[in-house]
Parts: C-alpha cells; structure tokens; sequence
C-alpha cells in the first residue's frame, strides 16, 4: 500500500503578530500570516489553488473562536481555488492540515494555502473566559450534546478535560506535581520565544500556589487565549522541488476514530480519541517513536500533552507522569524535546497550528534561542483534545 | 460545618424533545430511564434510532435501578454560567446495569474530601422546572 499522504509536502510557513487583545480585525492577523506562508514558500498567490481551516466560518462558539473561513480568504486575496476545506469536524485542528495533505496528494490542488486565526483574547475582552455555549440568556435551553453537560454546569473543556486528568490520577497514581512539568518547560521554552504570551519563570510554587480552576487545573494548567494567525502551504512533492526551502515531508498522519466521540462516553476515560489518531500515525511507517527528535503536541490543557506523549508511545500507558518528572527528559536537551515555542500554555493558544508551525521551525533549523541542538530530522506535531485528535509525522529525510 | 458544595440558584435546562423525554422527565415519577434495545436488550445512551449492537430499530425507554459507580469527578471552582455558582462538583457515573452506559452529573449530599473514584451512588432528582427532573447522584451504601 501506497502511503499516499507521502506525496504531500510543507513547503512555508507564516505567523501574524501574536499577543493578548491586540484589538486588530482578525481578517487582517490572518491576511499577514497567509502571505508570509505564501512568501516563505517562494509562492505568487496565483500558485495557491486550495485552502484548508479549521473551524472555518460560520460556526458559533466562544467569542472569538472563528476567525476567519476559507471564503473570507479566498475573497479577501482573490484566490482561484480548485479545492478547499474547513469545518469544525475534523481530526482536530490540524486535521484541516491532514485533508489538505490527502488534496495534494490526489491532485485536486498542488498549494494548498492551511490557516487558523484566533482572536479570543481580544473578543472576551476584559472579562472571563467564557463557558461553551452559555450564552443563550433567558430562556436558553441546550441541546446537542451541551444538553448532557450544560445542565449540570459541565460548561467548559475545563471540566471535561479535568475529569480525564482526575481519573488518570486514580488509576496511575499521577500527581499535580508530575503534571506541572508540562506548564513549567512551557514556559522555559517561553522564554526563548520573543512572540510568546508569558515568558517570566514561572516556578512549581506558583504553579501550586495558583487559583484552582477546576480540579486538578489550576490556572496554569489551562492555556492563554491569544490573537494571532498561523498558516502552513502543503504541496504536492513532485512540483516541490524547486521552491525556496528544502521541502518537509509528511511521513505520516493519524487521523483515525474509534471510540465513542465524546467527552463523557469515551471507553478509556485516561486517554482520548488522540489515543487512535497516534495509533493510525505509527501504522503508516517504520519509523519509530524513539526516531523523533523534537514533539510540539497540544497542550489546551496540561493533561492533553500528557495524553499525547502516552499515545505516541514516548512512555507507556500510564506512565506520563513519571516520564514527565522532574522535567529533565521532556526539556530543550532532554530525551523528547516538547513544545519548544512554549505551548499554548504559555505562547498562547493558536489553537493547534502553532505546533505544526513549531516543528516546521525546528526542522529548518530556525529556533534561534530555542532551537533543539543535534539539527532535528523527524518532528511530531499533535492537536486535540476530547472527541478531536489528529497528527503528522514530519523529516528532513 | 459541612463543606459540601452548594445547589445552583438557577441552571441551564435542556431542550426536551420526543427522543429525549424520557430521560429527562422520567425523574416525575421517580426514574431514571434510558433507551434499550428491545432485541439484545442493549441500553442505548444519548438516545438514538439504532441498536449500535445488533441495528435494531425497536427500542423503548426503560428504567434502572438508578445505581452506579462514580468513574471520575472534578470540582468546579470557575464561574460560568451566571446563578449557578462554584464551587460544585461534576461527575461521570457509570449506571450498574450496563458497563459504558454512563452519564455526565452532579456529585451532591458529599463533601469534596469525602469524593472517591469508585465508590457507589444512587440517583436523586431535582426538579428544575418545565416538567425536568435532572438525574443528580448522592453516596449510597456499599
Ligand atoms: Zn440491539
């Protein structure tokens, strides 16, 4: 069997400014990160013949949360597109990505032009951040499957997520400590990125120390809504060749689902659908967890890391909190250097395009202060969390 | 003296439908009420027009004894949802009849330190209005 998404390439990248409230229209943030991929790559906009977001336009959630659809993009730069893609049903955030390797890879487009803005920070403004679907007012009833959470105050991935953590808690023996690694090297990483959100040392202290959010998070457990576009051209190899970079290959991708999608009838309540989405990624290669040098996996909370490094195999079932321990082998020079940008914990939640953006980064070798030292040749890059999960295995080779 | 979490002044309701009523009404008569398949006796939850076991379409509600066991919990701190105020605590409970056959709830009549994964509870209902008892879960005795 052909591993058809083989034929797919990353051939740029691009990022708007990014940051909390910046107040910009967020057709602009996204018009700036989409021509800088364009540019990057070594493109005219008249190469790009498809797009790919996620959520895409049109669907309601928090404030903030679409920031702009494939239409809006074709419309605003004028692209002629033979193929494009956006929904919020997908395999996760970057399964926008996955699909636009499947177009290339079929020949429904050669450029495909992947996007996801974010304006949350601005559009909550100063106030809390929002519960899902709780804006109804008066006479709102829920339905869908808010009908089953809403009701009982389950408004957030907060709890959701938090439930996922607790239970993994009980049967693993996971401890707030070995969970705050993740938060911590965020931030370490943070520090190093001069377009992350938070960059200050943060210390276990603070981590414990911080407003409980819904046990066993804390605030620092939960990522920091931002304002940014990120954008990604995937491209069929054969016509890659010639561009500005040295092309990135897709290995391989996970997109699968098995269980139940949800967040409370899922089968395995310590791990997620991300559990057969790393599954599908490990079947479609020889290559093999110990082989990845860097992995840049979603942390919209702490616990989805730690999920993802269990279901990518970097430790086994159940080990992730004393693999994360201590922090020493998830850092810069450590075993699998995790979210080197400093996550969405602490560079901000760019929901899921920020790690694909990270490992594209680390794999040109352009980390700068961050960069992961031994010129990394195979990076992973995970998004989802709950009922969502979708990743790709990315090299140099 | 207790540290029990409070009750919500108000809640948001869910919106009752013909496939849905039984769920969310049954707590009027005292119980609680699932779906099940009539041909491999399979509880179906949420409601849906399939057997996801043998794909019989001949299903009606039923009820369960309202047991079940506590799989995971979390204590809401964040407020989101104005008149319903935190602290509370949310479960997930899997009902004794069937392995899988869970729901999303409040864990009430139990203080926070005296929450275990594992441990039994048992149904009791509130009625929140508009003819809806939500399904809420207490301890119960082993
Ligand atoms: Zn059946």
């Amino acid at each position: 069997m052909e591993i058809l998404e083989r034929r797919a390439v990353i051939t740029g990248i691009g990022q708007s400014e990014v940051g909390r409230r910046l107040h910009r229209d967020p057709l602009a943030l996204t018009a700036e990160a989409c021509l800088a991929a364009i540019d990057d790559a070594g493109l005219r906009r008249e190469d790009i013949n498809g797009l790919s977001t996620y959520p895409g336009g049109m669907v309601p959630g928090a404030p903030g949360f679409t920031g702009a659809g494939c239409t809006e993009v074709q419309d605003m730069l004028r692209l002629e597109v033979d193929w494009y893609n956006g929904g919020p049903e997908q395999p996760g955030q970057l399964g926008s990505v996955i699909n636009a390797c499947a177009a290339v890879a079929t020949g429904l487009a050669t450029h495909v032009l992947c996007f996801r803005t974010v304006w949350e920070a601005t559009a909550q403004g100063g106030g809390r951040r929002a519960g899902i679907g709780t804006s109804g007012g008066k006479g709102f009833r829920a339905s869908g499957f808010m009908q089953w959470t809403l009701p009982f105050g389950a408004a957030s991935a907060a709890n959701w997520i938090a439930m996922f953590a607790q239970r993994h808690f009980h049967e693993y023996g996971t401890t707030r400590e070995q969970l705050a690694q993740i938060a911590l090297n965020a931030r370490k990483n943070a520090a190093l990125n001069p377009k992350a959100i938070y960059r200050e040392p943060l210390t276990m202290e603070d981590y414990l120390g911080a407003r409980i959010i819904s046990t066993p998070f804390g605030l620092y457990d939960c990522d920091v809504p931002a304002d940014g576009c990120t954008a990604v051209i995937v491209s069929r190899a054969e016509v890659a060749r010639d561009l500005r970079r040295p092309p990135i290959r897709v290995e391989a991708t996970g997109s699968a689902l098995r269980g139940r999608p949800s967040w409370d009838q899922w089968d395995d309540l310590t791990t997620m659908a991300l559990r057969d989405a790393a599954a599908m990624l490990w079947s479609r290669t020889d290559l093999k967890p110990a082989d990845v040098d860097v992995a840049e996996l979603y942390d919209g909370f702490s616990f989805i890391a730690l999920a993802w490094l269990e279901a990518l195999g970097f430790c086994g079932k159940g080990e992730g909190g004393p693999f994360v321990e201590g922090g020493a082998r998830i850092a810069r020079d450590g075993e699998i250097p995790l979210n080197t940008q400093g996550g969405q914990l602490s560079a901000g939640r760019l929901h899921g395009y920020g790690f694909l953006h990270e490992a594209c980064v680390q794999l040109w070798g352009e980390g700068g202060g961050r960069q992961v030292a031994g010129d990394p040749q195979v990076a992973v890059a995970a998004a989802g969390g709950g009922p969502l999960g979708g990743c790709l295995l990315l090299t140099r080779r | 003296m207790t540290d029990e979490p409070s009750r919500p002044r108000s809640r948001i309701l869910p919106l009752v439908t013909p496939e849905n009523e039984h769920f969310w009404r049954g707590g009027a008569d005292g119980e609680l009420r699932f779906l099940r398949c009539r041909a491999c006796r399979t509880f179906v939850h949420p409601p849906a027009p399939v057997c996801p076991e043998c794909l019989s379409f001949d299903l009606a509600p039923e009820a369960v004894s309202g047991r079940a066991e506590l799989l995971t919990f979390t204590e809401n701190h964040q407020p989101w949802i104005p008149g319903f105020d935190p602290p509370y605590l949310v479960a997930i409970v899997e009902i004794e009849e069937q392995k899988g056959l869970r729901l999303t709830t409040n864990l009430v009549n139990c203080a926070t330190e005296d929450v275990r994964i594992g441990m039994p509870v048992r149904v009791v209902f509130e009625d929140v209005g508009d003819g809806v008892h939500l399904p809420l879960f207490e301890p119960a005795e082993d």
